[in-house]
């Protein structure tokens, strides 16, 4: 389980922020497959969004093959991102530190660092569709009160 | 008047004048069910006046206004609506569990269990009397009976105004937790238009008495765009001659840049131009601050 917090000057969509935590956590191992999420009702009590705004993130996880809805019983992880090519002592980690002192000692900022590595990465990753338009589920009159991610 | 049931909220031609003249007057929207609306609007604007209206406090002077389909204060409305009114009326005396059986009393379906667990989540003693409790104690129990209510539609009068921040988000994460639960519709005005902006997922802006945007909050930020480029010197507002002017809802010179709001619209800016979409925040600050009635998107 892993608790979400909402940046709210970060310009950043909100149900994003809660994919990007989520990610993380599966990147850092602070979830692993079978973790159940918290179910919106918990996650809007503790950080007051709309639970449209939860439903949205955890269906783009699911689409993302992230987690997955068990009816009845909440929003499962189903594979971990955590790599450990990528952990804090992996070689790449050192090459990729050494590039950076590389690149600072031939001047370059914080700024030009980073455009030059994403210019690099989008190079290499392309980026993806764009996810579908999201239309809020109607709310139909509840019958039960626990799992309420799983009825729209 | 249809009994459409993805609507909570109906106004037809809704009027409502008091001496002073029109708080409300001719005002057409539906609100959806299932769904956050935000009331926005500066003071004035008749927010209290619709709130009145929708509990049955209030008849319309003209045109009409259906909640679920039946009329304000009727025993149908009345048993699906639960109005927190700004001032938040307890009485000082009573104490907590007094205040909860008096909602049990009041109210044919009552859960109790829900109101109790809403006001023993915050730790507030049943026997407390309700005038010595913090505001935000004081606020919890006024939403747990509201929510014993267990109502369909939850109006919310500035539910936050005079609360310290953690409050603030405990209250709104309270009323969060329930839309959740149960699908609750509620409609909530509020001044904070930040808080609103995570929250709401409708919008309801009043202006002198009129409907000015009545529309999704996602697709009203869609279909709206924020532009910045260097102001054309020869027309008043900076803006290039061939912008619709029916689409501008602001525009405002610096030196040599203009800014601009307008409604979705055929012109393309071109390179110079930069262009985003507005935050919902910057939206509705942007017609509060001008003063020409728009026309309600869809």
């Amino acid at each position: 389980m892993i608790a979400f917090r909402i940046d709210r000057r970060s310009g950043v969509a909100t149900y994003l922020q809660l994919v990007h935590q989520v990610r993380q956590a599966l990147r850092l191992g602070m979830l692993e497959p079978g973790d159940r999420l918290p179910t919106a009702r918990e996650v809007v009590e503790a950080v007051a969004v709309n639970p449209n705004t939860v439903l949205r993130a955890y269906r783009e996880l699911e689409r993302d093959g992230l987690v997955e809805p068990r009816p009845g019983q909440g929003t499962f992880v189903r594979r971990s991102l955590a790599r450990p090519a990528a952990a804090a002592d992996s070689p790449l980690r050192a090459e990729a530190a050494a590039w950076v002192g590389r690149a600072r000692a031939a001047g370059l900022e914080r700024e030009d660092v980073a455009a030059l590595t994403a210019s690099v990465l989008d190079d290499a990753f392309p980026l993806p569709d764009p996810p579908p338009p999201f239309i809020p589920a109607q709310k139909q009159k509840p019958t039960h009160t626990h799992t309420q991610e799983e009825d729209t | 008047m249809t009994d459409d049931p993805t609507t909570a909220l109906r106004a037809t031609r809704l009027g409502r004048r008091f001496r002073g003249g029109w708080a409300l007057r001719d005002c057409d929207f539906a609100l959806p069910a299932g769904r956050i609306t935000a009331l926005v609007g500066p003071n004035g604007a008749g927010k209290s006046t619709l709130f009145h209206l929708a509990t049955g406090l209030l008849r319309p002077t003209s045109g009409d206004l259906r909640v679920f389909g039946a009329e304000p204060g009727s025993p149908a409305a009345r048993d699906r609506t639960a109005f927190l009114a700004q001032d938040k009326p307890l009485y000082p005396r009573f104490t907590v569990d007094d205040t909860l059986r008096f909602g049990r009393e009041l109210n044919g379906d009552w859960d109790h269990a829900s109101a109790e667990r809403i006001v023993r989540a915050g730790n507030i003693p049943l026997d407390a009397r309700v005038g010595a409790l913090s505001q935000g104690q004081t606020t919890r129990v006024a939403l747990a009976l509201a929510f014993g209510k267990r109502p369909d539609l939850l109006l919310l009068d500035e539910p936050l105004a005079d609360l310290d921040p953690l409050v603030r988000i405990e209250a709104m994460g309270l009323v969060m937790a329930e839309v959740a639960d149960r699908g609750t519709t509620v409609v909530m005005s509020s001044h904070v238009l930040s808080e609103l902006e995570n929250a709401c997922d409708h919008v309801l802006l009043l202006g002198r008495g009129a409907v000015r945007l009545d529309g999704d909050a996602q697709r009203l930020c869609d279909t709206h765009v924020r532009i910045t480029g260097l102001a054309d010197p020869a027309t008043d507002d900076g803006l290039p001659p061939d912008v619709d002017r029916a689409t501008v809802v602001e525009a405002a010179v610096t030196g040599r840049q203009v800014h601009a709001l307008l409604r979705h619209s055929d012109w393309s800016p071109g390179d110079p131009w930069i262009v985003e979409n507005p935050s919902l925040e910057d939206l509705l600050l942007a017609y509060l601050r001008s003063d020409h009635p728009a026309e309600a998107a869809a």
